[in-house]
């Protein structure tokens, strides 16, 4: 087990520094670092001078994204033009995006989970196909069409949902965090789904019931946890990837967390705070999937022990 | 719409290397030669596909929404309002009608017109991207399962980190970083966008193809056939594509619905296409203000329809086409 | 947990003895499989039996529906789309495809158990070996976790498991074929059952192991009197263990015979191929003959005797006649062939066809039989 979570920690190293070099790469040398970071007009000469500075632009490219990699390993996340730093901004807001995401993951474990065992267990049923199909409808239909929808059915016409959540309170949170969480409800649903008939048609399965063992006992015990393994860890890592999602949702239901400063930034043409931040996100989903794939190893005994 | 991996659904393909349970027999059982049973196992799909209603369905729906981007005058032609780019400020807003099928939006623009030449856009990403994807995961994956080594290594690193970045931010931070304004052409934004997806999305297409690569090198016949000198082109045209096509083809499916999703969300959050261009993406971000969505639902309503009618029937048609080819499904 | 020791035995279970019948009397069983090319019949009308202590083997190439009558006699098939469509398995006297399922699971287990060809699929990989052989003794008797535990690593001792005890923690993917084969069979035998069926049990292993495992099950059986159903298609493992031999093909029986005998001089064609098909020490001189062709399409099975067209004496009768019924022939042996008096005098002529030869002998290929 040591070995393996060492070895998954190594492996990781190497993404790590190559995913950061790509976007520091794209961003800061492909790309010209002081087009679009100062709103609609061209950047003054003295914050144009500062970036220069800031990020080393005169150095050997190497140099730059060391210097840099330093940086945003530091918590630097850069500084926009109008002199807000990004870290600040991402301190504060957090908080909002992190209930958000809490919703969604607590409501697509749950309903998706469900939804999943429900098909799983009666195969070509009715419930199967109803799941099968709901699943189909909410994959396909894009998160901010869902969540333009949903703000306008339940919360304006059938008001039982706050419509915006400025405050960023829980009990406005709600409607946000469900829409953010449909999708990968919907993949859970399958997940589980699809995992517990490939479990219950198992050679160990088949043990199971030459034990003789009841079937709440073969369902229970003996495919309740190989079914949810890959379950746990694509919610793990899921929760990662909510933080993109977030971006969506916070816009439309105009929410006060990091989305909604991705996309604040992106209207006010401030590349740096949109920059800063999907750094920062992208960071948070590889932490996330590493995290992921140590527990899985600690949930499956196959991969730990190799 | 990013992490498009569990679509499938699969507990197995979450990890690689748990499943290895391809393991030959102990006496020879597995020796059937895989082209042979690839072959009639893809006729036994074919004949279980033409079976479902749903392969059919979805077919038909991309083939109208590929003619709706092909010619999106024939859709127009008998509508009241044919023309995109008319607007009647007088009216907008109006709710459909038989003069106006879906009503006008906020410019006064024909909401049906508009709809009907929305299609362009996503289709056009969609494809674009879909193609570029598999040119391009195509090679890498060849090259690293037949050389071997150093090479494999190094390239599957580079996949892992291209496939690091989430499609969503990915494209955020490209599309800021290289911005597009008013008066950049079409064909440079839809470019734009076709180049971050592809950038993105090719290592899960290398990683089929690198595996069907290492699955057949070792098969005796394909063995004799590289040592008698048979080109790599041959043995993959031979073995490596019909093994790799079913997975290749329901995930380019699968990913082309939310490549046309993607790019809609870059659009609404104003950073893909841009106003004058028509497109989904940009019509749904207008439409989806709070007041609008009190007085003029429609406006939302009829973009997003189409939208997610088209993503639907890609990711449909990729799940009936992994059903059919499943065996266990059946 | 406890609630299963309080499901009564079916009725007759108790009364029963030896003079009554045979242990297990499987009486024109058939099973069919929906399948999307119409009806697979998997098995038509097997019939056989077995007593006490006694080794009886199925043998029959991968399709021929050992494996199903396994576990139709478990009661484990998969139905849909796998459904009992005729006949009976009286166990101890007593029918045990009318039991209620309540019931049937006290017998599973407890009574039949089962040993399964691939131990590495059939052990579940998530919890450790020594938990899965301790809950035969937490479900079926009741006992405490440490009970149970104590109990476990006594069958692993049995089982020959070195370090037992140290190994009950262990998964099953930390284990050797060899040895996982052997928790396999120590879950099996955990609570004495009257049948043991082994399906396979040594064909995923190296040949040495394979020896050993059967010499496991030897003595096994020697001590506790276990009827053994050995389900296999290799005529070497058969060859020492089992007193009587069953051959199956495409779902029936085509010949019963003691083991010495059926080597001796198999009284079916079909035995015939198989025992020509395989290297015998006892003969130096002769070709290895492999069966041509394949076995039938359970959906489409031929007319007439199933095997005709893969036989080389096949005559007219045999393609469009009765399907030959299993005839005794007296000294516990019987066959189902038209000409099996010819056979066995030896003077039957081939019928000079040239039989569809395959590519390899159809024998050797056996992977999971599910028709």
């Amino acid at each position: 087990m040591g070995t393996y979570v060492l070895r998954r920690i190594l492996q990781m190293i190497p993404v790590i520094i190559g995913t950061t070099f790509l976007i520091y790469w794209m961003v800061f040398s492909l790309g010209d670092p002081t087009i679009g970071r100062c709103g609609e007009r061209p950047c003054p000469q003295a914050y144009v001078d500062k970036i220069h500075a800031e990020y080393n632009l005169d150095q050997p490219l190497i140099i730059q994204y060391v210097r840099y990699l330093g940086k945003v390993l530091h918590g630097d996340f850069g500084t926009s033009f109008n002199g807000t730093t990004v870290a600040d901004q991402l301190m504060n807001r957090w908080p909002v995006t992190f209930k958000v995401a809490i919703i969604a993951i607590i409501f697509e474990a749950l309903i998706g989970i469900a939804a999943g065992i429900l098909a799983g267990l009666r195969r070509r049923s009715f419930w199967d196909s109803l799941v099968f199909v709901s699943t189909l409808v909410i994959i396909s239909i894009p998160s901010f069409v869902l969540g333009s929808v949903a703000q306008m059915v339940f919360g304006v016409k059938l008001q039982w949902f706050a419509v915006t959540a400025t405050q960023g309170t829980w009990n406005q949170l709600l409607l946000p965090g469900l829409v953010l969480g449909s999708l990968s409800m919907a993949y859970i649903a399958r997940l589980t789904r699809n995992s517990l008939a490939d479990n219950l048609s198992s050679d160990f399965v088949r043990t199971a019931r030459a034990k003789g063992l009841s079937n709440g006992r073969i369902v229970g015990i003996h495919t309740f946890r190989n079914s949810l393994i890959p379950v746990v860890t694509f919610i793990g890592a899921d929760f990662g990837a909510l933080m993109g999602g977030a971006i969506v949702t916070e816009r439309i239901f105009n929410i006060p967390g990091i989305g909604g400063y991705v996309f604040q930034s992106i209207q006010t043409k401030d590349a740096t705070a949109v920059v800063g931040t999907i750094t920062m996100l992208v960071l948070v989903f590889l932490v996330m999937n590493l995290i992921v794939d140590l527990l899985y190893g600690a949930l499956d005994p196959r991969i730990g022990h190799e | 719409m990013s992490e498009m991996n569990p679509v499938t659904g699969d507990a197995a393909t979450t990890k690689e290397g748990t499943s290895t349970a391809a393991e030959p027999g102990p006496d020879g059982a597995n020796a059937v030669p895989t082209r042979e049973r690839a072959r009639s196992l893809g006729r036994d799909a074919w004949e279980e596909l033409r079976k479902r209603p749903s392969f059919w369905f979805s077919t038909a729906l991309i083939m109208i929404m590929i003619i709706m981007a092909l010619f999106p005058q024939l859709f127009t032609a008998l509508a009241p309002q044919s023309d995109p780019r008319a607007a009647d400020l007088s009216r907008a807003r109006q709710a459909p009608s038989g003069d106006a099928w879906f009503g006008f939006d906020g410019q006064g623009y024909d909401i049906y017109a508009r709809t009907i030449y929305g299609a362009r856009a996503s289709i056009l990403v969609g494809v674009l991207t879909t193609v570029g994807t598999l040119l391009l995961g195509s090679i890498i994956g060849l090259v690293a399962g037949f050389r071997g080594g150093w090479l494999d290594a190094l390239l599957s690193r580079v996949g892992e980190i291209f496939w690091a970045i989430p499609l969503l931010l990915g494209g955020v931070l490209f599309m800021t970083s290289f911005p597009s304004g008013l008066d950049t052409p079409y064909s440079v934004v839809v470019g734009k966008v076709v180049f971050v997806l592809t950038i993105l999305g090719w290592p899960r297409i290398a990683r089929i193809m690198r595996s069907a690569v290492l699955q057949v090198k070792p098969l005796d016949y394909v063995q004799a056939a590289r040592a008698l000198g048979a080109s790599p082109l041959r043995i993959v045209l031979k073995h490596v594509l019909p093994n790799a096509f079913t997975s290749v083809i329901v995930v380019a499916t699968i990913d082309l619905g939310a490549y046309i999703a993607t790019e809609a969300t870059l659009s609404f959050l104003g950073i893909g296409l841009q106003p004058p261009v028509v497109s989904w993406g940009i019509a749904i971000s207008n439409a989806s203000g709070l007041g609008l969505l009190q007085s003029a639902p429609h406006m939302l309503l009829f973009p997003s329809v189409f939208l997610s009618v088209t993503v639907l029937a890609f990711i449909m048609l990729g799940d009936a086409v992994r059903d059919a080819f499943d065996p266990k499904g059946r | 947990m406890a609630k299963n020791k309080q499901i009564r035995e079916p009725e007759g279970f108790a009364t029963w003895t030896p003079s009554d019948g045979h242990l297990l009397d499987v009486r024109n069983l058939n099973v069919e499989f929906n399948t999307r090319d119409g009806k697979a019949k998997a098995i038509n009308g097997a019939s056989f039996h077995l007593d006490r202590g006694e080794t009886l083997a199925i043998l029959g190439e991968s399709g021929s529906g050992k494996s199903v009558t396994a576990q139709t006699i478990m009661g484990i098939l998969d139905s849909p789309p796998a459904s009992v469509t005729g006949g009976e398995i009286l166990f101890r006297g007593v029918d045990l495809l009318k039991l209620p399922e309540e019931q049937r699971r006290v017998v599973r287990g407890r009574k039949i158990a089962m040993i399964f060809q691939d131990a590495l699929s059939a052990l579940n990989p998530v919890f450790t070996v020594g938990w899965q052989i301790a809950e035969m003794f937490r479900v079926h008797r009741g006992c405490s976790k440490a009970e149970a535990k104590d109990m476990a690593i006594k069958l692993m001792e049995r089982v020959n498991i070195p370090g037992a005890a140290a190994r009950y923690g262990n998964f099953p993917h930390q284990f050797s074929g060899g040895m996982r084969q052997r928790i396999m069979i120590a879950m099996s035998i955990a609570l004495d059952p009257e049948i043991l069926i082994a399906d396979e049990p040594t064909t995923a292993l190296d040949v040495t192991v394979q020896a050993q495992i059967m010499e496991l099950l030897k003595e096994l059986q020697a001590e506790t009197g276990t009827g053994l159903i050995l389900i296999t298609h290799d005529l070497g493992v058969v060859a020492d263990v089992a007193d009587r031999i069953n051959v199956m093909y495409a779902g029936r029986i085509v010949e019963q015979a003691e083991a010495k005998e059926l080597y001796a001089s198999p009284a079916h064609p079909y035995s015939e191929g198989l025992l020509n098909s395989i290297p015998r020490l006892d003969q130096s001189t002769g070709q290895l003959v492999a069966i041509g062709g394949l076995p039938p399409n359970l959906t489409k099975i031929p007319e007439g005797c199933a095997f005709n067209p893969r036989c080389r004496y096949a005559q007219d009768v045999c393609r469009t006649g009765e399907v030959p019924p299993l005839v005794d022939l007296g000294g516990n042996r019987s066959s189902a062939c038209h000409f099996v008096s010819e056979l066995v005098a030896g003077t039957l002529q081939p019928n000079g066809l040239q039989v569809v030869t395959g590519i390899q002998p159809a024998v050797a290929e056996e992977n999971g039989d599910q028709a």
